[in-house]
């Protein structure tokens, strides 16, 4: 048995190591696609990779892709969290109950289905420009997403475990902690996932439209001034950082919940 | 399910004078058992059998207090009785190791490292107390689920057909297991199969339910001494004395 295991976890580390490779040797390739193809069109709107990394260093050291990178962070954040929480009750408790499911199901189809856009511009016309507002407007933008899917979730729960759980006595916090909430484990994952690259792009867009900071502001500034490169070093800054995200917090807790798997 | 405050804690009494499964769909509402009496002792080991299908976990999931659509009663003696039940399929959390899974049965003050452990040994499974369900076979989970089942000593367990779907020198350990559990700390226990040389072989008592429409048809005490239980010649015998086969 211990030996099996460290055979798999070899092959996996090996799996790990040609994962990486074939990553990194396909973010050079397109980095090469790129360097050729603005080499040979040769237009102001079209830089190098290499401009755009200066650019990205100059900005890195004023200070000013850090801030704004952070305060875009900060509002990622909150506001993820905050739809999660909200998005994850309003899911389990449709999902356990059939009636509500039934007479609120087509508000989450109006809410899944309004445009980003014109929830982003009602928050601002309706609570005014401020910080609330727009991290309002995100949150309200994500949460019919992750109801969804954690309604998908507690709906499939499971009646065998839930009747051992009330024969042995578990009571309600035991209950949840130790058989419901690992069933909505992988609900709660996938929609954490699909939900940090949703989140981060509105915020862009609800900075662009009404805050004076973030990165939706400086793509804002630097689209009136036609600046390519600044725009690109901002949203190439950004995606590392989301991939640092994804790879650095979760899928380290998708591997912690799913280890009992065989 | 009302007390029984005149009697000990392990005592049944089980009323059902109708259970009928409702119409759904296409199918038509379905009678399930009638006019079912069963007094039951404190510390007797009751089986209960009879064909597939029969509603034999019907009558357990009512006992449980798991099924409460039916027209009866059922009351339990005692104060304040412990129900411990073991299903078919041994249900443990995927996501708990063995240990977790029956510490959890346990009060949070009662979870103590030393007791779970000793029950561990007790069942066999000692050195696996880290594994997750998943990666054990199916005959050490229904193990551990009789270490689940034993650990809170119930005043009443339940088992639903424990040892279905295994091959017969694993079921018959687990028969062996299970009657040295119960001769060390005897407690009443309703237990569930259609196996008649299962059900002789742990039974001090049988109930025979016939019928599609199931009531008791036979009500058997089962001769044999603790020691003649692990004899085959033995129960064969007592089998085809209660069960009248030649």
């Amino acid at each position: 048995m211990q030996r099996l295991n460290t055979a798999s976890r070899a092959r996996s580390d090996q799996s790990l190591l040609v994962r990486v490779a074939w990553g990194l040797g396909s973010i050079a390739g397109f980095l090469l696609f790129w360097e050729v193809m603005a080499l040979i069109i040769q237009h102001r709107h079209l830089p190098t990779p290499t401009v755009v990394f200066s650019a990205m260093m100059r900005e890195l050291a004023s200070g000013e892709l850090l801030y704004h990178i952070g305060v875009t962070l900060y509002r990622v954040v909150i506001a993820f969290a905050v739809a999660m929480l909200i998005g994850s009750s309003i899911g389990i408790f449709l999902g356990r109950n059939a009636r509500a499911d039934r007479f609120f199901d087509s508000w989450l189809i109006l809410f899944l289905n309004l445009p980003a856009l014109v929830i982003i511009i009602l928050c601002y016309v309706w609570f005014g420009r401020t910080e609330v507002a727009a991290i309002t407007a995100v949150a309200v933008n994500k949460i019919p997403n992750v109801a969804v899917t954690v309604r998908e979730g507690a709906r499939s729960l499971s009646r065998d475990l839930a009747e051992m759980a009330h024969m042995y006595r578990f009571g309600r916090w035991k209950t949840l902690r130790h058989v419901t909430l690992p069933q909505l484990a992988p609900f709660f994952l996938a929609s954490a996932r699909t939900g940090l690259s949703l989140v981060w792009k509105i915020v862009l867009v609800v900075e662009l439209l009404g805050r004076s900071n973030g990165v939706g502001f400086q793509l804002g500034t630097y689209f009136q001034m036609f600046d390519v490169s600044m725009i690109l070093a901002y949203a190439l800054a950004f995606i590392i950082l989301v991939q640092l995200i994804e790879f650095g917090i979760l899928q380290p807790i998708a591997a912690r919940v799913n280890r009992w798997r065989r | 399910m009302a007390p029984l405050n005149d009697t000990p804690a392990g005592a049944l009494k089980i009323r059902v004078k109708r259970k009928i499964y409702p119409a759904s769909g296409v199918r038509a509402e379905q009678p399930v058992l009638k006019d079912i009496a069963i007094d039951i002792e404190p510390r007797s080991f009751v089986v209960l059998t009879g064909p597939s299908g029969c509603g034999k976990s019907t009558l357990l999931n009512i006992i449980a207090g798991l099924d409460s659509e039916y027209e009866g009663e059922v009351a339990l003696g005692g104060p304040d009785t412990r129900l411990g039940y073991i299903f078919q399929s041994p249900r443990l959390l995927p996501w708990r190791t063995v240990y977790e899974n029956i510490a959890l049965a346990l009060p949070d003050g009662d979870a103590r490292h030393g007791r779970i452990e000793d029950m561990l040994r007790q069942v066999g499974l000692e050195g696996f107390s880290s594994q997750y369900p998943e990666r054990l076979s199916l005959g050490m989970q229904r193990r551990a689920a009789l270490a689940r089942g034993f650990i809170t000593e119930p005043d009443v367990l339940l088992m639903d057909e424990p040892f279905v779907s295994l091959d017969d020198p694993t079921a018959q350990g687990l028969r062996e297991l299970l009657i040295g559990l119960w001769n060390r700390r005897p407690t009443t226990v309703i237990f569930v199969t259609h196996d008649r040389a299962e059900s002789v072989m742990l039974g001090t008592r049988i109930l025979r339910m016939s019928g599609t429409n199931a009531t008791i048809v036979q009500d058997e005490t089962v001769r044999l001494s603790p020691s003649e239980r692990t004899d085959r010649d033995k129960v064969l015998a007592e089998q085809r004395r209660i069960f009248r086969e030649t």
